[in-house]
């Protein structure tokens, strides 16, 4: 009886007086699928969940389930499951009326009812729990609730707009195994907002990476971690150094040479680049070698200048004696002001396209 | 950290003591001296010596004085619904803010600011038999005769109306758009329709600032004295309990007798404020229920 979904298309426009928050965002969306729309804060990815789930109106654009456009659907015909950021359990139910709501709704008999909320609160690890108030819970709890309460239903689709964001770090990192856990055993198809890539690239099958209401880059996990398109989803996927080159040379499987201020550095790229065109060569502080061998390629010199202590491995700022500063994150112990030798392993470092504005570089 | 028992002094006492003086003071001072000696006027009757209730016997048993009871109910109990129930309407319908809220808000909420006596004023002129909204329906041949809305039971109310409908509709508007917009988006998405979503899960949550609303509108409501004076017909079909207490103190100058009325008054509004409390809580429950075990 359980309704699985082959595809969601849609293709939204949204704009709010003269803001436009979404351009043109399409995108199509294969059934049991884990998508993730990433992005920072104002980028319109809650906004394109909203629409989806038919609670904001879009200004122009259609939704496509299959064959079935259901744009003009409002959000009780659509069937999806939505679990929200800040849990929006009822707070005068207690958590079995919260669960139970939907299937009352659908004028289920009492004992039907009875038996699947009782096997959601098993599912999500909370049995016992009926005749709570949604005040007595903690927030992972609540979250639990919100996500059994959204999941009794067999949702067709399931929408999670930041389900994580108000939980603790610990908290967050157990609810992001249980959905997971939940997404796979259902056989789910589900869209999930959030600014944060770690939950993105652990969570999803695919990640689609937004900036002012426009798809930036959408792929697998991989891609978008190793492959960034731009300086902003490097920056994004956390390439912390960036520097502005000119591109001197290309060579053979997409290696590319670049001047920096008079300093060669040698990296790798899926672009094409003219030389002498402007780039941004970027790397992640983890990336670089700290203490490495002078001979070996992009060997530079400097000065610690900060590091920061955390745990496993330091984080240090690494003023560079060819000017500008370079992120360093390293199991070496460093101490500030020590002089030492970094390496920027070739295939480590990526060449981007210049930008003329946002992002940084 | 240490447990206080309950009659052991300490400093944080003291310093607790120190900070509720002035209120306490000021409680005491304007509020509960002059209600007790109001109850104490209200059993010194000027005509019998000595302690006894013999104003509020004369009060019970004269029809010309507990006829204002019933009349003051008629005033206060369809205004109360009629306000409330306005401004709920109004404001739920813009809890998630409407096309130039500003403006609509402002004309919602001037006639608070102008007073009784300009609102007064005002109604009489373009209600009133040759006001502009009579003369508009004669115009139109809507109308043989001019409405009779003024000086009677309507004309209080349209002002009782006008000048709690603003108070209400402000305090519904912030107590509605509080509730958190994504409780009802999650019940929209649970499959529940808007009315759905108004009966079962925003009603039992506006509830308890519903029940303050009724509780002040009908106490306001209740206790109308300019309106009741400017609008109606003090002497006869608006002749409100605090109209009763009026006459009795200032015109027969027996303040024995208008305590005793005022008393009357409040308890009568005590019982009301009860009413709506227990009210409230049926209805809680009753929206709790539907959706609990079965």
């Amino acid at each position: 009886m359980k309704e699985t979904i082959d595809s969601l298309r849609f293709r939204i426009t949204k704009r709010f007086g003269t803001k436009t928050v979404l351009r043109d965002f399409a995108l199509e969306i294969r059934g049991k699928q884990f998508v993730t729309f990433l992005g920072p804060s104002g980028c319109g990815k809650s906004t394109a969940l909203n629409i989806i789930a038919g609670l904001i109106p879009a200004t122009d654009g259609e939704v496509w389930i299959d064959e079935k456009r259901i744009d003009h659907l409002p959000p009780e015909k659509r069937g999806f499951g939505m679990v929200f950021q800040n849990y929006a359990l009822f707070p005068h139910m207690t958590v079995f009326g919260n669960i139970a709501f939907g299937l009352q709704l659908q004028r289920r008999p009492a004992e039907e009812i009875r038996r699947r909320v009782q096997e959601m609160l098993e599912l999500v690890q909370l049995p016992g729990f009926e005749d709570r108030y949604p005040g007595q819970l903690s927030g992972g709890q609540q979250q639990r609730i919100a996500i059994a309460r959204a999941l009794v239903l067999q949702p067709r689709l399931l929408l999670l707009d930041e389900p994580l964001s108000n939980l603790d770090a610990k908290l967050r990192i157990e609810m992001r195994a249980e959905i997971k856990r939940l997404h796979s055993s259902l056989d789910l198809t589900s869209i999930y907002v959030t600014h944060d890539q770690v939950e993105a690239l652990s969570l999803s099958d695919w990640v689609v990476v937004m900036r002012d209401g426009l798809l930036i880059q959408a792929g697998t996990p991989q891609e978008i971690h190793d492959q960034p398109v731009n300086v902003f989803v490097a920056d994004f996927m956390g390439f912390r150094n960036f520097f502005q080159v000119r591109v001197a040379g290309l060579g053979p499987n997409r290696e590319v040479e670049g001047d920096c201020d008079g300093m060669k550095i040698r990296g790798r790229t899926r672009h094409t680049f003219a030389p002498g065109a402007p780039a941004v060569a970027a790397i992640r502080p983890d990336d670089v070698v700290v203490g490495g061998d002078a001979a070996a390629p992009n060997p530079w010199r400097g000065s610690v200048e900060i590091v920061e202590y955390l745990g496993r491995e330091d984080e240090a700022i690494v003023r560079l004696e060819a000017g500008g500063r370079l992120w360093v994150r390293t199991g070496a112990r460093v101490a500030p002001g020590e002089h030492v030798t970094v390496v920027l392993p070739p295939d480590r470092v990526i060449f981007l396209p210049a930008e003329e504005s946002g992002g940084r570089a | 950290m240490r447990r206080l028992r309950i009659g052991e002094p300490s400093e944080l006492d003291l310093l607790a003591m120190a900070c509720l003086a002035p209120s306490l003071l000021y409680v005491l001072v304007l509020f509960v001296y002059p209600f007790l000696y109001g109850i104490y006027l209200s059993v010194r009757p000027m005509k019998v010596p000595g302690f006894s209730l013999a104003n509020y016997i004369a009060f019970f048993t004269d029809q010309y004085q507990y006829k204002t009871v019933g009349i003051t109910f008629r005033l206060a109990v369809p205004n109360t619904i009629v306000v409330v129930a306005a401004s709920l309407l109004f404001a739920y319908n813009m809890r998630r803010g409407i096309w130039l809220e500003r403006t609509v808000t402002t004309i919602l909420v001037l006639p608070i600011s102008l007073g009784v006596i300009l609102l007064s004023q005002g109604i009489l002129g373009f209600y009133g038999g040759k006001g502009w909204f009579n003369q508009m329906l004669l115009g139109l041949g809507l109308l043989e005769d001019p409405l009779v809305l003024t000086h009677n039971f309507t004309g209080v109310m349209l002002s009782l109306f006008m000048q709690q409908f603003p108070f209400c509709f402000l305090m519904l508007l912030g107590y509605i758009s509080g509730i958190d917009p994504s409780i009802e988006n999650s019940a929209r998405t649970l499959g529940a329709n808007p009315w759905t979503v108004f009966r079962r899960v925003m009603l039992p949550l506006i509830a308890p600032g519903l029940a303050i609303a009724f509780a002040l509108v009908f106490v306001m409501s209740f206790a109308t004295f300019p309106s009741a004076i400017l609008l109606g017909q003090p002497t006869g079909a608006t002749r409100t309990i605090a109209i009763a207490a009026y006459a009795q103190a200032f015109e027969q100058f027996d303040m024995s007798y208008a305590s005793a009325i005022a008393v009357i008054m409040g308890l009568f509004q005590l019982a009301g404020l009860l009413i709506i409390l227990l009210l409230r809580k049926r209805m809680v429950m009753a929206a709790t229920m539907g959706v609990g075990k079965r």
